[in-house]
């Protein structure tokens, strides 16, 4: 089970109160939003949670697993993830059921 | 009021580094954008807003629970083995326990528009 937008906006519509089509709308936006940073050039960073990072690549070969083929991996611009120290240390303290 | 710190930094040149943080976007910065472009609810309505999605969020991968938004991305948890560390003081080897780590996976949507844009602008940080 995975928390999805609608979970987002479910708890919008009962914890603060917004109309169902007002915590839709702010579930969307506010993903678009560090969307449209990111698209931007701008790296987004919220304090507690954790920093979306750009990075570009320069290209470099590749192969292709299957057939062992190499084709080049063309330069490229890619979205990284650090968690914030708040974040990592709730999760290092998740003990695992699988 | 200006304080001294600021002053020292203006004088010299170097920019004070809380001052260059308006480059980088941060979670008061998405609070106002979000506001800006929501006119029918109060900035606190939009602030408590951005604060339950985010403890969700945090709450969700605290418990081990997944987190998919189609074209941003996924979050999920990394298992991470135990390992011998060593204190970088000391030197001494320390034993430390298998952990998760939080894992982000950009969506298609999102890397995409990302890497679309990178010759139109810098990153900037």
């Amino acid at each position: 089970m995975a928390l999805t937008k609608a979970d987002f906006a479910e708890r919008l519509f009962d914890e603060l109160g917004l109309n169902k089509r007002e915590a839709k709308e702010m579930v969307e936006l506010f993903f678009e939003e560090i969307k449209n940073s990111l698209e931007s050039g701008e790296q987004v960073k919220i304090s507690g949670f954790g920093k979306f990072e750009l990075r570009d690549k320069n290209s470099r070969p590749g192969r292709n697993p299957k057939t062992g083929e190499e084709i080049p991996i063309t330069a490229r611009r890619v979205v990284t993830f650090r968690s914030g120290q708040k974040l990592k240390a709730r999760v290092e303290a998740y003990a695992g059921t699988e | 009021m200006v304080s001294g710190f600021l002053l020292e930094c203006f004088k010299k040149g170097t920019p004070a580094p809380f001052l260059s943080a308006g480059l980088k976007v941060t979670k008061s910065e998405l609070i106002e954008e979000l506001a800006k472009k929501q006119p029918h609810l109060e900035l606190r309505d939009v602030e408590l807003a951005v604060k339950c999605i985010l403890e969700q969020m945090s709450n969700a991968l605290a418990s081990g629970e997944r987190i998919e938004v189609r074209g941003f991305g996924s979050f999920s948890l990394h298992y991470r083995p135990p390992r011998m560390g060593r204190n970088p003081k000391t030197g001494d080897s320390v034993a430390l326990s298998s952990k998760y780590v939080p894992h982000f996976k950009p969506g298609k949507e999102l890397r995409t528009r990302v890497n679309e844009s990178r010759e139109k602008y810098k990153i900037v940080d």
